[in-house]
């Protein structure tokens, strides 16, 4: 056999063999986001945060709340008259910048998971319904969609937060119910897609009930835009909350919350740009970070939503 | 033709609908009794609360307070502002100009950059002036924008000089009736010299924190709707046929890949509104969204019912006009609904 032969033939061997022995959905899945470089830089950058976030006990140098009234608005380290007792500086009211930060990670963080958990299960829930339930349950879940849809986003937040009061928990609340039709739109949309396929006709035919044929036949084979949405939606939902924030509708002080911390700083702006930059900075990595992380998940779970 | 246009208006029915009772129920959920609420007082006589219990219609049946209140803003009533005893619906349309014109410089800043650089960064595609593109673009629309507003003002503003903080004109400077409530068009009407470019002056920030979401979402598409476009036939007949560059790319495949482009444009008017209300807030901009975000502070709930609802309102009645101008240009969307 000439050498070409034998070569393509290995080729064709070795392939058998990857056939043979595939890999995990996990693995096959970490192989294509790795390939992402942007993705796997933002998801470093994003562990780090997270990882701040849970340490932030530790890790911050002093506490979010305690005001040193000997060093209000100390210049960070690289300025003239900084010290590494506040690597950062301090703010207007002595709190110690760094420390605010790292445990601002912690309200922005538990801000945008809990508001992508609470609205991917009640968007699912209610786009499967939507989809599977019948016309009447489809046009009234539709319709309320479309009244979310049609408020703008920090509008309907902006209410929901002067009706039920300025706190941390309303902004959840809030920023939930602006996000919550991304999800049920998307659920209905793929679950009525999946409906027409042979694969859930069989499993109607062999008699799967109605809940058992929504949560195990079709929701998961409609999960892959769901986790994209969810992941993108987190740094839509931690921008949204310290728009909330910086509007003094959010968190109230002395929590430590980034948009908040924005709009204390807005006096300084002339004096101290330390101030103003630093917790918007924090902002825009962090939701780079998680940006970027979203599109590589969106890469491997679904190459035909690829932006090209 | 005839009844798509129909079925889409009415389609926007049952939202309006939605709407009111979304405003009207919301106004009720506020903690406090509902008379101080709506009347800003606290600590009134018992007769004097019983009076304006029946004069603002408390005493009936909630489905009855709803009709009524669907009557009144059927008939242009939206309530009384607490703190100004003006209608909010004057208030509304004196502010509304102010917001409009913000947004369209914004959206002008954003169409003029973004689609260009989009198509450029499509024709240079993977090389280095597209990833730049790709990434500056990734920092805009990850930008929180009040903190971007405020960048702008510390750095071009305070250390700069060149731009003014705040504010629509200089109302030292200048002084002149606002017929029309755009300050561009008013200053150019008012024929004071100067006053044309001031109030260009004090739009240039605003409109560029307002358009930086919009211009990167606009690139993204551009960048994307020309990529798939530049693969088609017609490009290549074009090539083919020995046109120049320039002429292929500016007419045969731009035009084409603007179509997803401007629907983008018209979607994006709701986060567009969205947007005015914390650029307004930075910038002081006299507009519907600082106003919507002071009766809060001023607890002027009547004005927050009214703007949430007109805000809405004005989202609802441009979608349904762009819905409508797609079912003009292209056929196959009014045939298929």
């Amino acid at each position: 056999m000439p050498a070409e032969a034998v070569a393509l033939t290995n080729a064709i061997g070795d392939d058998a063999a990857a056939v043979l022995a595939q890999p995990s959905p996990l693995a096959s899945f970490w192989a294509a986001f790795r390939e992402n470089r942007g993705a796997v830089f933002g998801l470093v950058v994003f562990t780090v945060i997270v990882l701040l976030a849970l340490t932030a006990n530790v890790v911050a140098p002093h506490s979010p709340i305690e005001q040193f009234r000997d060093a209000v608005r100390a210049a960070p380290v690289w300025e003239a008259g900084g010290s590494w007792r506040f690597v950062l500086g301090t703010d207007g009211d002595g709190h110690d910048m760094l420390s605010r930060l790292i445990f601002g990670a912690r309200v922005s963080l538990f801000i945008g998971l809990s508001v992508m958990c609470v609205s991917f299960i009640v968007g699912v829930a209610l786009g499967l319904v939507a989809a599977m339930a019948g016309p009447v349950f489809d046009v009234a879940i539709t319709r309320l969609m479309d009244l979310i849809m049609a408020v703008p986003s920090l509008v309907l937040a902006v209410l929901v937060v002067a009706v039920l009061g300025p706190s941390l928990a309303n902004t959840i609340i809030a920023v939930t119910i602006v996000y919550l039709p991304n999800f049920v739109r998307l659920a209905r949309a793929s679950a009525l897609g999946e409906l027409n396929k042979d694969y859930v006709t069989a499993a109607r035919v062999v008699g799967v009930g109605p809940l058992r044929l929504a949560t195990s036949t079709v929701l998961p084979n409609c999960l892959a835009p769901l986790i994209v949405q969810a992941a993108l939606g987190v740094s839509s939902a931690i921008l949204e909350a310290a728009a909330l924030g910086f509007l003094g509708l959010g968190a109230q002080p002395p929590t430590p919350e980034w948009g908040s911390m924005l709009a204390d700083s807005r006096e300084f702006i002339r004096s101290d740009p330390w101030i103003v930059a630093l917790p918007g900075l924090a902002i825009l990595i962090t939701v780079i970070a998680i940006n970027l992380t979203g599109d590589g998940l969106r890469d491997a779970l679904d190459p035909k939503m690829r932006r090209g | 033709m005839v009844a798509y246009f129909l079925r889409r208006i009415a389609l926007t029915i049952p939202t309006f609908l939605a709407l009111m009772f979304l405003t009207f129920a919301a106004i009720r959920l506020v903690p406090g009794d509902p008379v101080e609420v709506r009347t800003g007082e606290h600590g009134m006589s018992p007769e004097r609360l019983a009076y304006f219990r029946h004069e603002l219609g408390l005493d009936q049946p909630v489905w009855r307070q709803f009709l009524d209140y669907v009557w009144r803003l059927a008939h242009g009533d939206f309530g009384v502002s607490l703190s100004s005893q003006d209608k909010v619906l004057t208030e509304f349309l004196t502010l509304f100009p102010a917001t409009l014109e913000l947004s369209f410089f914004a959206m002008l800043f954003a169409i003029a950059i973004g689609v260009p650089a989009g198509a450029l960064a499509a024709v240079k595609r993977g090389g280095f002036y597209d990833q730049a593109l790709m990434t500056i673009s990734l920092f805009g629309y990850s930008m929180p924008i009040f903190w971007w507003g405020l960048l702008l003002i510390m750095f071009v503003s305070v250390r700069l000089g060149l731009l003014p903080v705040s504010g629509r004109i200089d109302l030292i400077a200048y002084s002149f009736d606002q017929p029309t409530g755009f300050m561009t068009i008013d200053a150019l009407l008012s024929n004071q010299p100067g006053a044309f470019l001031d109030a260009l002056r004090h739009l240039i920030l605003p409109a560029i924190v307002l358009g930086t979401v919009p211009l990167a979402v606009i690139a993204r598409m551009t960048r994307s709707s020309m990529l798939e476009v530049l693969s088609e036939d017609y490009v290549r007949t074009a090539r083919a046929k020995g046109l120049s560059p320039t002429r292929v790319i500016g007419v045969h495949a731009l035009r084409n890949a603007l179509l997803p482009v401007v629907t983008v444009i018209g979607l994006s008017i709701s986060s567009l509104m969205a947007g005015a209300v914390l650029t307004e807030t930075i910038f002081s901009w006299p507009g519907v969204g600082h106003w919507l975000i002071d009766s809060i502070g001023r607890r002027d709930y009547p004005a927050l019912q009214g703007g949430v609802l007109l805000i809405s309102a004005v989202v609802i009645l441009v979608n349904l006009i762009v819905d409508l101008i797609y079912g003009l240009i292209d056929p196959r969307i009014s045939h298929a609904r």
